[in-house]
């Protein structure tokens, strides 16, 4: 009976143990990505330094599912730069085309009117009600790179939410499940 | 340790950082000379005050340029445009896009074109009488990878006319 006893109190421990360990090691491989994006929000000085394309307002530059790379600096707008904006109460940014500036002497403040290269009119539509003119508090960040297709994981996985929830618990049961 | 699947992820990982590393280097690759453009104001259509009090002026303008040497492998599209540049009392610098293209194909690099401004040329304000500014060829480089190139040639010398007309 005491032989039994420590077999199986052996076994526990020796699971229980296993379990931790990948537990932690999950643990660690979030936390690693997470250090990444804020160490890459830093570096770039932007708040969202990876943006999706979403929709089809800049083709044929820019396509549905592209990754763009953006970087803020405190260089002035100006004419032509490719830059994200937030509107006020929406949340998606929009990345468009700079097509007028106007920036004032005394102040430095700067008024940015923006359109998409595929749009026929400019962005006013897509402002808020009775903006004109974008100020600088609104730009996120200017795109300087890009990398084609990477991005429709990101919008399958946010347009059909299912798809994120199947994936997250077939990595976690690998994790769990793997002997190494 | 050995298994296939093993064997099969660790080359998936390399060949995909590697093409990711490709990716970033076709970049550097592309270098190019200076393309000469020119642009004449063949007419100003009509130059008024609106309602709003912000002067605005129509021009038709002869454009042409041949960036065809900014063209190479990488390259998926051009992104061309004509801006006007001045200066006001209070504003230190404005800049206006009166027209664009998108060029795909070399060939097509090479322009010649008459158009009014596709853009509306209004001031904030009422400083355009007279007023001097520069003529700004800008084109964007986009590649089919990799980082974006920007460029641009000024041609300072326009004047609008002095009275609205």
């Amino acid at each position: 009976m005491g032989f039994v006893g420590d077999t199986v109190d052996s076994i526990k421990s020796l699971q229980i143990r296993q379990v931790l360990t990948q537990g932690v090691s999950l643990g660690m491989i979030v936390t690693s990505a997470l250090i990444i994006w804020k160490a890459l929000m830093c570096i770039t000085g932007s708040e969202s330094p990876v943006v999706v394309v979403l929709s089809g307002s800049m083709e044929p530059g820019f396509k549905r599912g592209d990754i763009l790379f953006l970087h803020m600096s405190k260089d002035p707008i100006r004419t032509g730069e490719i830059v994200v904006f937030n509107v006020d109460g929406r949340e998606i940014p929009i990345v468009h085309r700079v097509i007028k500036v106007h920036e004032r002497g005394d102040t430095g403040e700067v008024d940015v009117l923006t359109k998409g290269d595929n749009n026929y009119g400019d962005d006013r539509l897509l402002y808020a009600h009775g903006q004109l003119w974008l100020q600088r508090h609104h730009i996120m960040g200017r795109a300087v790179g890009f990398l084609p297709y990477v991005g429709w994981v990101t919008i399958i996985m946010t347009e059909k939410p299912i798809i994120k929830y199947i994936l997250i618990g077939a990595l976690g049961l690998l994790v769990i499940t793997s002997k190494e | 340790m050995h298994s296939f699947g093993y064997r099969a992820n660790a080359l998936f990982t390399f060949a995909v950082t590697i093409l990711g590393f490709m990716c970033a280097l076709a970049s550097f690759t592309d270098s190019f000379n200076s393309p000469s453009p020119s642009v004449q104001v063949l007419k100003v259509n009509w130059f008024q005050k609106q309602p709003n009090g912000n002067d605005e002026v129509s021009m038709t303008l002869n454009i042409s340029a041949d960036l065809q040497s900014l063209f190479t492998w990488n390259t998926k599209q051009v992104f061309v445009f004509l801006a006007a540049e001045y200066v006001t009392p209070k504003h230190v610098l404005n800049q206006i896009s009166l027209w664009d293209a998108i060029i795909q194909e070399k060939e097509n690099a090479k322009f010649t074109i008459t158009t009014s401004n596709k853009y509306r040329f209004i001031d904030q304000g009422s400083n355009l009488r007279g007023k001097e500014f520069n003529l700004t060829l800008h084109w964007h480089v986009m590649p089919k990878t990799g980082k974006m190139l920007a460029d641009k040639v000024v041609l300072p010398g326009y004047r609008l006319p002095a009275e609205y007309r």
